[in-house]
């Protein structure tokens, strides 16, 4: 056991997260109209996150693998009985009410499916078979098919996002994977066909927001013009006209990132990208330094998802993606993805604090 | 575990290491995407983004100015503005507008006629402007909205200014009316100026003064740029421009004359308008019967609108400006000037048999003295308004003459007042009547347009301006409504300087006091027409009274008036000036279907002047004088 590390944390990531925390309550307490309320109520959420952090690092890899199967499992269930309240009340439903708080299936596979998928990877030698693949293809489709039924097409992209990166990590020849971009390039009419009228138009939306300034276009177009207006300098903490009159709508949860070009500029908005690209980088040192298949596939998935997350948001909002339900991870107001990315990271500090007990 | 054996544990590390090491470029190659896409926005779009940014934030907001006051010469307020209680609706604010009309629908009065003009309004009014939707609430409404005003997101309580017109239908005809704009005055207005002048204004003047004085009267807007936030609610105010109120205007119309020509015109209709000669200033101009201005401001109802479109006494013809009547004698000193400025001896006599005769035809055209008024010069032909004078004048003249001499006088021409939408009547000629008619000229209508018949017609304003022109020595001034215009904020008053509209072809001033005296004699002489209106004045005065057929008579037929139906009586007409020797007023009358000039019309141009002229004490006087008379009538009945 590395003597090192106290509770099995890795200090640089948890400095880095603590100092991300620290930057989503300052410019949340702008985009939240200076209120203290929601500045505490995040605050508090914060807290809950890191100690579900240290706890998840307290659980070793081995553990973790061995449970994977089995936490799979559950949440595929959650998700059909989901589907299955959802049916019988007549709406789309996404949660289900514990009484103390409501759980939504769709976010523990957010870690599920990465777990699952560097399992089945790691049962056999790398690179993996085209049986193993179809495994694979059909562990990550499930939980994602099941979640698009919800009907969450933000959460569904996040989550076959995570398994995919498994599926890449794990070395599939890269024939396969241009066959498998041929492929679903020749798809993408489908899906159009598939997709909801609101989604659609969001997509559109990206390519021509001018053409319905008051409709879809109006998030895309407030965004550009708080992210330019604000400049290099940025016009200052709490001083950001579009973000104080109201005109970014969503401004203290997904579009937070509008909030924070304004006031902080190109300087402030280039510390936010060096910070999560810090994180980001540590995550991929984590998992580069570990020694079991399972680890390695899981942290390198982890962290190429929270890259992945950072980069749908600033992209939708700063207008070269579509917008799509994802918030700024760590920095948008809200409990429940925080937790889950939180686990997550737990996860990534419990592999590096045992990288040696194994290797050796 | 069986499978450990066969691992490549090297190999497999090593296609890990190169996958993490491919997934690192694409994550910084697209972080670099992302700081691209930020250095593009705010960097080289920054300027582009900013201005949005501003247009965002700041609205604004256009503060309509404060309409000019009018007042008549001796400063009677004859349109006004007062504060009304207006509610308001910026439609950009509203959620959903079907709602919100019925919510206050429970609130303050709406009619369906409130919320047709409320639409039609929204749709010439960009969406963050405040629209109006009803007007004059009670303080009741007011008080009632104020408490429950949070309900009603959008919805605003104002104070604006109303026009008001206190003497309401005394000076309609005159003053007019502002009304809201429309379509139609969007159209005919530069869309520069109504981009720049009318934001935020609700009225424009429709009719009269108010229309043609529209420029100096309503003013220019001011601005208030206000920080608004995206739901379009005020937060503060950032600068603020004030509006410039318009110019307060002193009309030469009293309003006195107005009154009194208007009361002394008793049962008829008809029309007065008084100028003074010696600048063309309109003293009076009635149009009657008239009507209420101050409906028409917000829009007057369709129901009371038809009512007073389709009346047969018309009230809403300003008959002043359009009425157009047929002269009759009162054209007689005009076409005396016109004989002696193509060579008529002032001093030769026509006699007077009683009828004209064309040549040897058979048909008679006759004088209004069956008798005959025998030898008559051109004095006496005016003074006693003998016929046969002016049938042989007119034929002696010819009509293109008297049409170049007529229209030197400003008959069939506009007066160019500083009214709008004033007639020009007719003045005949031969060209005339063959483009218009396509017909040739009969001599006949040569002779009978020399008493003032025919296709003569002649508006109550052209008769007082030509009258004003013999005063004058045949120099004619345009006639002005307006005195002065005062600057508001400095009080400056800038008088109008009059105009002279042109001059008759007679310019000779021994010809004028020639027929002066002639008219003269008409109210003062022997054998006058007006004889009766000169008793008890307190000064002389000049004047020449006119009939104006309705219905022709028939050759051989007497005019009867029981015969007739009161529709189809003559009018009487009466031009005059006065003081005589120094005359200050010139006066036209038209009292429709009054049968004479001395006797309907002569009267009223009396009252007029004897309110122009005497003094306060001389007129109680007179009033005394004639109610006693009045109770005397009453006791000898």
């Amino acid at each position: 056991m590395n003597k090192k590390t106290l509770l099995h944390l890795d200090y640089p990531l948890m400095y880095a997260l603590v100092l991300m925390s620290m930057l989503s309550l300052v410019i949340l307490y702008s985009a939240g109209g200076e209120n203290l309320s929601i500045l505490l109520r995040q605050a508090a959420r914060m807290l809950a996150a890191f100690v579900i952090m240290i706890a998840v690092a307290q659980i070793p890899p081995e553990a973790l693998a061995r449970w994977t199967p089995w936490i799979y499992g559950v949440g595929v269930i959650l998700l059909v009985v989901v589907l299955a309240i959802g049916v019988i009340g007549k709406g789309a439903q996404r949660w289900i009410n514990l009484g103390l708080f409501r759980f939504q299936p769709a976010e523990v596979m957010k870690l599920g499916v990465p777990m699952m998928a560097a399992w089945v990877f790691s049962r056999k030698p790398l690179p993996p078979s085209p049986g193993r693949l179809i495994i694979g293809a059909i562990t990550i489709g499930v939980p994602t098919a099941l979640i698009i039924l919800q009907p969450d097409l933000g959460t569904a992209i996040l989550v076959a996002a995570a398994g995919v990166f498994v599926i890449f990590l794990s070395g599939i020849s890269w024939r396969i994977l241009t066959g498998l971009g041929i492929i679903a390039t020749a798809l993408a009419p489908v899906a159009w066909h598939f997709m909801h009228d609101y989604q659609k138009r969001r997509v559109l939306t990206l390519f021509n927001p001018e053409a319905d300034p008051l409709g879809s276009g109006y998030h895309i177009i407030q965004a550009k013009i708080a992210i330019g207006s604000g400049g290099v300098y940025g016009k200052g903490w709490t001083n950001g006209s579009q973000s104080q009159l109201d005109f970014i709508p969503e401004r203290h949860t997904d579009f937070i990132f509008a909030v924070f070009g304004e006031e902080f500029g190109l300087i402030g908005a280039s510390i936010l990208l060096l910070l999560y690209s810090y994180i980001i980088g540590r995550g991929l040192y984590i998992a580069i330094s570990a020694t079991d298949t399972y680890s390695r596939l899981l942290a390198g998935s982890l962290s190429i998802t929270f890259f992945f997350y950072v980069f749908v948001n600033i992209g939708m909002v700063s207008g070269i993606l579509p917008v799509v339900g994802v918030p700024l991870p760590l920095v948008s107001y809200g409990g429940t993805s925080m937790v889950t990315l939180m686990a997550g990271f737990g996860i990534l500090m419990s592999i590096h604090s045992r990288r040696r007990l194994i290797s050796s | 575990m069986p499978h450990e054996s066969i691992r490549d544990v090297a190999r497999e590390s090593r296609v890990f290491r190169n996958r993490l090491i491919v997934s690192s470029f694409i994550v910084g190659f697209l972080f670099l995407t992302l700081l691209a896409r930020l250095v593009f926005l705010q960097v080289m779009d920054h300027r582009h983004f900013s201005t949005l940014s501003e247009r965002n934030r700041i609205t604004v907001v256009p503060i309509p100015p404060a309409r000019g006051l009018v007042y008549d010469r001796n400063g009677v307020l004859l349109a006004q503005n007062f504060s009304v209680f207006t509610l308001e609706i910026v439609p950009d604010q509203v959620e959903d507008m079907d709602e919100l009309l019925r919510g206050l629908s429970y609130i303050v009065e709406l009619s369906d006629y409130d919320i047709k003009r409320f639409n039609q309004r929204r749709n010439q009014r960009p969406g963050f402007e405040s629209i109006l939707l009803r007007t004059h609430l009670s303080d009741e409404e007011a008080a009632r909205f104020s408490v429950n005003q949070h309900r009603f997101a959008g919805a605003e309580l104002k104070a604006r200014l109303q026009r008001h017109y206190p003497l309401g239908r005394l000076t309609a005809h005159v003053v007019g009316y502002v009304g809201r704009i429309s379509d139609r005055d969007i159209k005919n207005m530069d869309p520069k100026v109504f981009q720049s002048r009318y934001r935020g204004s609700e009225y424009i003047g429709k009719t009269g003064v108010e229309k043609s004085y529209e420029e100096v009267l309503h003013g220019l807007p001011g601005y208030e740029q206000v920080e608004t936030n995206a739901h379009g609610r005020k937060l503060r105010v950032i600068q603020t421009l004030k509006p410039t109120p318009g110019k307060n205007l002193y009309l030469n119309i009293d309003v006195r004359l107005q009154q009194k020509g208007e009361e002394a015109l008793g049962e008829f209709n008809g029309a007065v308008v008084a100028i003074d000669p010696g600048t063309g200033g309109v003293l009076a101009l009635v149009s009657k019967p008239s009507y209420d201005p101050n409906p028409f401001i917000n829009g007057i109802g369709f129901k009371p609108y038809a009512e007073l479109r389709d009346s047969p006494d018309r009230p809403l013809v300003n008959r002043a400006l359009n009425g157009r009547y047929p002269p009759g004698s009162t054209i007689k000193p005009f076409m005396a000037l016109a004989g002696l400025q193509e060579g008529v001896n002032r001093y030769a006599t026509t006699y007077c048999p009683g009828y004209f005769r064309l040549g040897n035809a058979r048909h008679k055209y006759r004088c209004w003295k069956r008798a005959g008024h025998g030898a008559m010069n051109a004095s006496r032909a005016v003074t006693e308004s003998c016929d046969v004078y002016f049938y042989t004048l007119a034929h002696k003249l010819g009509i293109d003459t008297m049409h170049r001499e007529m229209t030197s006088f400003g008959f069939g021409q506009k007066t160019e007042i500083d009214l709008p939408s004033e007639s020009s009547g007719l003045y005949p000629s031969r060209e005339w009547k063959r483009k218009v008619r396509k017909q040739v000229w009969y001599p006949g209508e040569t002779v009978i347009s020399g008493i003032g018949q025919g296709f003569i017609l002649v508006t109550p304003l052209q008769l007082a301006n030509a009258t004003a022109a013999i005063v004058h020595d045949g120099v004619q001034y345009k006639p002005r409504v307006v005195f002065a215009i005062q600057d508001p904020i400095t009080g400056e008053v800038e008088k109008l300087k009059p105009e002279i509209l042109r001059k008759a072809e007679n310019t000779r001033p021994e010809d004028y006091e020639f027929v002066r005296d002639a008219m003269h004699n008409v109210v003062h002489g022997r054998g006058g027409t007006a004889r009766r209106i000169a008793v008890g004045a307190k000064y002389e005065m000049a004047g020449k009274t006119g009939t104006a057929q309705v219905v022709g008579v028939a050759q051989g037929a007497r005019y009867s008036e029981k015969s007739l139906a009161k529709k189809f009586w003559d009018h009487g007409l009466f031009i005059s000036f006065a003081p005589f020797g120094e005359p200050k007023i010139a006066v036209a009358v038209v009292a429709e279907h009054g049968r004479h000039g001395g006797s309907g019309a002569a009267p009223v141009a009396r009252v007029v002047m004897d309110t122009y002229l005497l003094t306060p004490e001389e007129l109680q006087a007179e009033e005394a004088k004639k109610a006693e008379k009045e109770k005397q009538q009453e006791n000898m009945q």
